[in-house]
């Protein structure tokens, strides 16, 4: 299943933040979106995950979600966005309660989702007993419990220490791996979107528009390897290079604001 | 860390630094303590100091009523009050009493409660409501809620209904406001998560508004059966022949000032008991916090 961005622009009364974006994100395909602050990557994320109305131009779906998927488009928050008074398995479950599923397969699901994010141990804790990185990976158990074809993930590391921002982006890794779902993937940091993305949509300061579509050169899993760190670096520093000027334009308005 | 020289020291003469790189303690005049600053502004409630406090504040009392410093007309010694609250529990005039104040109490917290329940989360939930509901609760809440007592006793006759209706009213525009309080204070990140989800209108207000409104839902239970037990006595004051508050003002009427304040201890137990079942109900219901 494809999610297509088509000539979207918005508004928020006066204040021009998105203009005429188009792009689409592939099937398995991960999409980072960089930019300047302001420049309306997240109001992006949200138009693109049908949380907002846009001005202009529209979201739209090719081809058929995998058999099996409840929730095709499915958001990774940067505050996680846990419910406080469920435990940990409560909120994986969440999101399958008004589903046809019977109790024992949203367990299976849900204990399927635990194991794979190192959280089946922590079952019955609550969210305020865990680390900020413990709780973004009961964010991506909820988010994988639903089986999604794209994964909507609005600055999910940016919340977290820069060593557990490491361990993250390495299950984000070998999530993304097998190419099973796609990913549109909102951030500022550049490494992690060198890391992660298959393309980097770089956003202009506001109002958003496409500035430079950027493919890095190695594909995901050999951007592990040793040698293709100075690759990775030397992307990161032409990303920041484009985006640089804007920031520092950007960071003014906001201090102007 | 560099060991830099105290300021006055001579450069000349550096601070002795021991094998472990660590200044040695007490070698060197220059050298002293960094100055704890950092106590204060971080009050603990003692776990008994406010019983001994009573205590104490109840001995003196009643060492000044027996030594006939006070005039026991006017304000009877604690045990007066006790033996005068035995009496009353003994003669069983206190359960008739309690009875009704509880019943008119319950009726009155209870329709109050519900019917604010229910247009706190109207008022929360929609924009018509919002917009009928904030006009009415603006002009109506400011109004001392026993002032409507008359009207309703000309509107609902002389028996209960006009004293539950008074507390009912009271409690609906705290609860109302507590509740649509609760509402808009219900983190919107949740709720975008649930619609992101595609949950069900019924199942967010259920999983997600209902449970981040409770907190504050339960503090207004707390103001709204302070104001119940104000309203009541009142109430009672006005027009009952039975009730804690029509008990109160008899007692007042005939000088029977040990009788009044067994009334008000009465009272003061009556709302402690009340506050301490919301503690409980609090303890079940937020155990997450």
């Amino acid at each position: 299943m494809d999610l297509i961005a088509r000539n979207i622009s918005h508004r928020f009364g006066e204040l021009d933040v998105l203009s005429d974006v188009s792009f689409t994100i592939g099937a398995g395909e991960v999409v980072a979106i960089v930019g300047p602050s302001g420049c309306g990557k997240s109001t992006l994320l949200s138009i693109l995950g049908g949380l907002l109305q846009p001005s202009e131009g529209r979201a739209e779906l090719r081809g058929e979600a995998p058999a099996g998927s409840l929730n095709p488009l499915t958001f990774v928050f940067q505050d996680f966005a846990l419910l406080p008074w469920n435990t940990v398995g409560e909120n994986v479950a969440f999101p399958l309660l008004h589903t046809s599923l019977s109790v024992s397969e949203r367990d299976a699901i849900v204990a399927d989702a635990l194991r794979r994010t190192g959280l089946i141990d922590f079952r019955a804790a609550y969210p305020k007993q865990l680390s900020g990185g413990m709780r973004q990976r009961v964010g991506i158990a909820r988010a994988i419990a639903v089986r999604p074809a794209i994964l909507l993930m609005d600055e999910p590391l940016s919340a977290l220490d820069s060593q557990t921002r490491e361990l993250l982006m390495e299950d984000f890794i070998g999530l993304l791996a097998d190419g099973a779902m796609g990913a549109a993937y909102v951030t500022h940091n550049l490494e992690e979107a060198v890391r992660l993305a298959d393309r980097i949509v770089v956003l202009s300061r506001r109002p958003g528009r496409i500035r430079e579509v950027v493919t890095p050169p190695l594909g995901r899993a050999a951007r592990g390897d040793s040698h293709a760190r100075e690759q990775l670096l030397a992307m990161q520093g032409e990303l920041w290079s484009l985006i640089r000027g804007e920031a520092i334009d950007a960071e003014r308005e906001v201090q102007h604001a | 860390m560099l060991d830099q020289p105290t300021a006055g020291s001579a450069p000349s003469q550096p601070a002795r630094v021991a094998a472990t790189g660590s200044p040695q303690r007490g070698t060197d005049p220059g050298i002293r303590p960094v100055r704890f600053r950092g106590g204060g502004f971080a009050p603990r409630s003692g776990r008994h100091s406010g019983w001994v406090a009573m205590l104490v504040v109840l001995v003196l009392w009643q060492i000044a009523g027996s030594a006939n410093l006070i005039n026991p007309l006017f304000l009877p010694s604690p045990l007066a009050i006790a033996r005068a609250t035995w009496k009353l529990m003994m003669s069983g005039d206190l359960w008739r009493h309690l009875a009704w104040s509880t019943m008119r109490i319950g009726s009155g917290w209870l329709i109050g409660t519900i019917a604010g329940v229910i247009v706190g989360f109207a008022i929360g939930l929609s924009s018509v409501a919002r917009g009928v509901g904030m006009t009415f609760i603006s002009a109506l809440f400011p109004i001392p809620k026993i002032a409507l007592l008359p009207l309703l006793i000309l509107w609902l006759g002389i028996g209960e209904e006009p004293k539950i209706a008074t507390i009912a009213l009271g409690v609906f525009f705290s609860t109302g406001i507590s509740v649509y309080s609760g509402v808009d204070a219900v983190p919107r990140n949740l709720i975008r998560m649930a619609q992101s989800f595609n949950v069900p209108f019924a199942t967010i207000i259920r999983r997600v508004i209902w449970p981040g409104a409770l907190p504050s839902i339960l503090a207004g239970f707390r103001i709204t059966a302070s104001i119940a037990l104000l309203l009541v006595v009142s109430a009672e004051m006005i027009g009952a022949q039975y009730g804690i508050g029509a008990f109160v003002l008899q007692a007042g009427n005939l000088m029977q000032t040990d009788q009044l304040l067994a009334g008000v201890v009465i009272l003061s137990v009556f709302g402690l008991l009340i506050g301490w079942l919301l503690s409980l109900l609090e303890r079940r219901l937020l155990h997450w916090r």
